[in-house]
């Protein structure tokens, strides 16, 4: 067995309602293995965007280990994460968007410009690069955030549901470039969605949440029915991608019903 | 003729009537014309003042006082409420402070001003600053802390370093707020300098408009007037032209 890129280590997460103690994160261990894509599904509220959370370093674990191993000599950042509501900073043009990463990691103007502008390219922002977020689509300002992610060359991804807010067509498109660019650069990321479809398509390995308290209910291979490079319109035709779905779901169902009951 | 249009016409012809009205009003002596002189005699009075330069002279040193005034308020406002904004122990040991000496009518400041700065330039350019650093940090406070969220995530994912949140995050991010509180200050400062120039000065506007009324020169008094006036609109719209650059993002 490789070396893990990511190791959680019995993860756990509480806090206090009023004064009531809640747990969001119970007893997570999973290990990532380097180049991995890993994506997690799971109930609303079951601590998905909270263990994402936990390995940005946005916030603290209640007891349990994060670790994330750095290749020898790297002084790579350990992670960038691309956020589900719009993060672009407005007051930045896209260029700088993009840069913002390597401009608090020391790099001069000159040399992030030069080093952001393959990745503006790869993200089709090629033209825009002096354009403000308010000027752009949805898509365009998720692009941007994209790029600022892989700009900053970091040991891994994380991902919160970067598509969510964006129309179908576009979420499309956008799946399709992101495997493109996750293809040449082989990140390991991590991958929030609410969305199965979405999970399959992008992923080698499917992590199945179980409602509150979040653990992991099961780990569902998906790498070995679809090799890399994938072709999304291909996967989604497959006989595979269907009893993947229908397995997916079975497992998700009980946790939303549980999960339902809960909150009412 | 639509509502539009006529709403149009309707604040052209207003005023207009109203200088009429107040110029047959002022000639037939139905109100007291040494009060109230006519507006056409104000307007001769204000080309003779104009051509002679004496009207441009108070105008500049107002306009000077206010812009240094101004300048040193608003620096030190948006430097001191990002700090107070962002870092707990300077907001423990400024806020209340702040908040306790910020209902204070500035006006009433000036004799303290006075004895501390004299009855030179220094006092005016103080009791500017002093008007328009509290709105000024006030409002950059409330900017800071309304920040969203998200944006304070990205800087801190990204490991950007406490200036870079200042400069990178902080500041831009609070700059509507700051702007505004800049539109607010302006008005403060015509106010205040107005104040200190009738009550100590040998120039400006305010100077102009107090002297004159006490030795009786109405008509340059309601020069003096015309030209607070004209000076509040074109600060205010220097204002908004600098809100439109420097936020183009909040355009609508």
């Amino acid at each position: 067995m490789v070396e893990p890129k990511l190791r959680l280590r019995d993860l756990n997460r509480r806090f206090m309602l009023r004064d009531r103690a809640v747990d969001a994160l119970a007893g997570i261990s999973l290990d990532v293995a380097p180049g991995e894509f890993l994506s997690i599904v799971g109930p609303s509220g079951c601590g998905k965007t909270t263990m994402l959370r936990i390995v940005a370093g946005l916030e603290t674990a209640t007891s349990g280990t994060v670790e994330i191993m750095r290749e020898p000599g790297s002084t790579r950042p350990l992670n960038a994460m691309v956020f589900q509501q719009e993060s672009v900073f407005p007051w930045k043009n896209v260029r700088d968007n993009a840069a913002f990463g390597l401009k608090a990691r020391g790099f001069g103007k000159r040399e992030r410009y030069e080093m952001v502008q393959p990745i503006l390219d790869k993200v089709g922002l090629r033209g825009f690069e002096d354009a403000l977020p308010h000027q752009l689509s949805g898509g365009m300002k998720q692009r941007v955030a994209i790029a600022r992610a892989f700009a900053n060359d970091p040991e891994i991804m994380l991902m919160d549901e970067p598509f969510a807010a964006l129309d179908e067509q576009t979420k499309l498109i956008l799946q399709a470039e992101l495997l493109r660019i996750w293809e040449e650069s082989r990140k390991t990321v991590m991958y929030v969605t609410h969305s199965i479809d979405e999970a399959i398509t992008l992923s080698d390995r499917v992590l199945v949440m179980s409602a509150r308290p979040g653990r992991v209910k099961e780990i569902i291979d998906i790498k070995s029915a679809f090799p890399r490079p994938r072709d999304i319109a291909a996967v989604k035709s497959s006989p595979k991608y269907g009893e993947f779905f229908g397995r997916i779901w079975s497992l998700l169902r009980d946790e939303v019903m549980a999960a339902s009951l809960v909150s009412a | 003729m639509n509502a539009k249009m006529l709403n149009r016409v309707l604040s052209v012809v207003t005023p207009a009537l109203l200088l009429l009205a107040w110029e047959v009003a002022s000639r037939t002596q139905i109100i007291d014309f040494r009060f109230f002189s006519a507006p056409s005699a104000i307007f001769k009075e204000f080309v003779v003042m104009l051509e002679s330069g004496e009207l441009l002279k108070h105008t500049l040193i107002s306009l000077q006082r206010i812009f240094i005034g101004f300048t040193i308020g608003t620096v030190s406002g948006v430097v001191i409420g990002l700090a107070v904004g962002l870092i707990p122990a300077v907001s423990a040991a400024l806020k209340p402070i702040i908040d306790a000496t910020f209902p204070i009518p500035k006006v009433g400041l000036l004799p303290l001003v006075i004895i501390i700065f004299g009855l030179g330039e220094a006092s005016k350019y103080a009791i500017i600053a002093i008007g328009v650093v509290y709105l000024v940090i006030i409002n950059t406070v409330s900017g800071v802390r309304h920040i969203e969220r998200i944006y304070l995530d990205v800087g801190r994912n990204y490991h950007a370093s406490r200036l870079m949140m200042f400069t990178d995050v902080a500041l831009p991010g609070a700059l509507p707020m700051i702007i505004a509180g800049m539109k607010i200050s302006m008005g403060v400062s015509l106010i205040l300098i107005v104040s200190a120039e009738s009550l100590a000065a040998k120039s400006g506007i305010g100077y102009l408009i107090w002297t004159t009324w006490q030795v009786f020169e109405v008509e340059k008094m309601y020069v003096g007037l015309f030209m607070a006036a004209v000076l509040g609109a074109c600060l205010t719209a220097l204002l908004d032209w600098l809100e439109r650059v420097m936020i183009p993002w909040k355009r609508v």
